[in-house]
């Protein structure tokens, strides 16, 4: 089957499950944006004088980044995880088993209104802290080519946690002790040349410190390692749990018995 | 070629630490414009059969075909010819009746469905609900909606697993002409019940699940035919002797015993006498599709075996109706 016409199959998936965040955007965009601001606000009125980690740049403008994908990355995590956990356990999941999509058009859809949701996200708290740091974007295609990947890859992480859990309290140990520790420890509030070797070591470990890494340089021209580097880490790993997701609705992993 | 076709259909799962056969070796095939009853008690294995031909779980082993094509390897075609009817009450609670219908009609490809929408609103008598929440409509509303997805895109074959499982006689009624109207204008019905006067008033053909095996299948006359045309019934707050309680269909106070011809009714009545059992409001009355049910199902009756060109081959031996 065709991009094409599996990018046609996923619009009407993609269209219920953007409908579907969008009618409690209170909730799924709003709630978010405010949390990111009162990082903003606490960090920066406590730090403001006392760290500088970029020449010429003061640490409230330095978080404004961090913040802006961690905040993407959480809920294009949340928005395919728990958009599928909630049609699992309440069982409406199988008015879309019983219709004629493809493996291809559920994970389009999936990762696409996740990825909306996490550019709506990430775009109003952009916005929000223009209000506290001068906006400031020196190279913007990076910032666009990662906050791009990030939601595709969150996205496709939500979809394997969604449908690996069974329970609502698996899935917020997923969240509770996988995403949101990566994302803490990614460099969102510090620079890793901050950390202790080992500890700078782990955390080239982790993937989301090279999105964060390759974000930030969009808004100030300057990076911790080379976005090139960051690119190619951020892109291999993408493709690999996209792979990995499709692999999983392909045979019906926990959908389709 | 047959609306609905199951060729040798097992089903295997792990189940607390050992095999469990859910289905051992099911054939048979659905005539188009059949309105065909599948039948069993819980547990023989009539879901786990529909969630195969709807592609919600897949067979161990065997083949399964809508209007010729293949459940698995060709499964768009398949399901957009099939529209099944969940036994489970589910409901997308963030959109209204209206938008969960366009929804549904979009993942068919039909975007411009309206009109068909208006008419299976009207039909299931859901227009004054058009415009509510999921969540505010009562079990029987959600029911109808149920219903109405499924026939979003006009299959032309209807799968309903249990459907008035809990629901109230006008709903029945309205659900029961509705489908009833569709399956004479062509479409094919396959329909799951317990309850057997329902079987019994609609379907031209009824197959027999128990314990994953086909026990019976054959036209609802010829099932009708092949056990006792009367039944024997009363009132009594007694205890039935032993011998007439094995062949005894009791539903409260009241009792159903076969009665072939006029000595088994004086053995009957021979018995109860001399058992002392006092009885009340005695009549004979014609057998239903509740005793063919009842004498396959406990092993009486053996089904007749179906006329020739009714069953495919594959099917010629059901299994038997001699557990």
């Amino acid at each position: 089957m065709s991009l094409l016409s599996s990018l046609q199959g996923a619009r009407p998936l993609f269209t219920k499950e953007v409908l579907r965040f969008w009618k409690v955007s209170f909730q799924t965009v709003g709630a978010p944006v405010l949390t990111a601001v009162l990082y903003l606000l606490i960090f920066g009125h406590v730090l403001e004088d006392h760290v500088q980690v970029y020449k010429g740049v003061g640490y409230t403008q330095f978080l404004v980044p961090g913040l802006v994908m961690m905040s993407l990355l959480q809920n294009a995590f949340a928005n395919s995880s728990s958009s599928l956990i909630q049609s699992k356990i309440t069982g409406n999941l199988v008015f879309v088993l019983l219709t004629p999509l493809s493996h291809r058009a559920w994970f389009l859809a999936y990762v696409g209104a996740s990825l909306v949701r996490g550019l709506m996200v990430g775009a109003g708290v952009w916005l929000a802290t223009t209000w506290f740091a001068p906006p400031q974007m020196v190279e913007p295609l990076w910032a666009l080519v990662f906050g791009l990947l990030g939601g595709c890859l969150l996205g496709s992480l939500g979809l394997i946690a969604g449908l690996w859990a069974d329970k609502f309290d698996q899935m917020a140990a997923f969240q509770n002790f996988v995403i949101l520790p990566m994302t803490f420890l990614s460099g969102v509030f510090y620079s890793v040349h901050s950390l202790p070797s080992f500890w700078h070591g782990v955390s080239r470990l982790n993937p989301f410190f090279y999105l964060i890494d390759g974000f930030r340089r969009g808004f100030f021209g300057q990076s911790d390692v080379s976005p090139w580097l960051s690119l190619g880490v951020v892109a291999s790993v993408t493709v690999a749990v996209s792979a990995l997701a499709l692999h999983l609705l392909r045979t019906g992993y926990k959908i389709r018995h | 070629m047959n609306a609905v076709s199951f060729q040798q259909v097992t089903k295997t799962f792990p189940s607390g630490g050992r095999e469990v056969r859910a289905l051992k070796g099911v054939s048979f095939d659905i005539e188009p414009g059949e309105f065909f009853g599948l039948l069993g008690p819980n547990g023989a294995g009539k879901t786990t059969l529909i969630s195969i031909l709807a592609g919600l779980s897949r067979a161990t082993t065997g083949r399964v075909q809508v209007q010729g094509h293949d459940v698995v390897t060709d499964y768009a075609a398949a399901r957009r010819a099939l529209g099944v009817v969940p036994q489970e009450l589910v409901f997308d609670p963030f959109f209204s009746v209206r938008e969960t219908l366009r929804i549904q009609s979009a993942y068919f490809g039909l975007r411009r469905n309206d009109d068909w929408v208006d008419e299976l609103l009207a039909n299931l008598g859901l227009s004054d609900k058009a415009d509510a929440n999921m969540r505010q409509l009562s079990g029987g509303m959600k029911r109808r909606v149920l219903v109405a997805q499924a026939l979003v895109h006009r299959p032309p074959v209807i799968v309903l697993d249990e459907p008035t499982a809990g629901v109230d006689v006008e709903l029945r009624q309205t659900l029961w002409q509705f489908i009833a109207r569709l399956n004479k204008a062509g479409h094919t019905v396959l329909l799951t019940t317990h309850y057997l006067e329902e079987a019994e008033a609609l379907c031209h053909r009824i197959g027999m699940l128990k314990q994953g095996e086909l026990v019976a299948l054959d036209r609802t006359s010829a099932l009708l035919a092949g056990t006792a045309s009367t039944m024997l019934r009363f009132k009594t707050d007694a205890a039935l002797p032993p011998e007439l309680a094995a062949r005894a269909r009791v539903t409260g106070r009241i009792v159903q015993l076969p009665a072939h011809d006029a000595a088994e009714v004086e053995q009957t009545l021979a018995a109860l006498r001399l058992s002392g059992c006092a009885i009340e409001d005695l009549e004979m009355g014609r057998a239903d599709l509740e005793d063919v049910f009842l004498a396959i199902m406990q092993g009486r009756l053996t089904p007749p075996p179906p006329p020739p060109g009714v069953m495919p081959a594959a099917s010629a031996h059901p299994a038997g109706g001699t557990p």
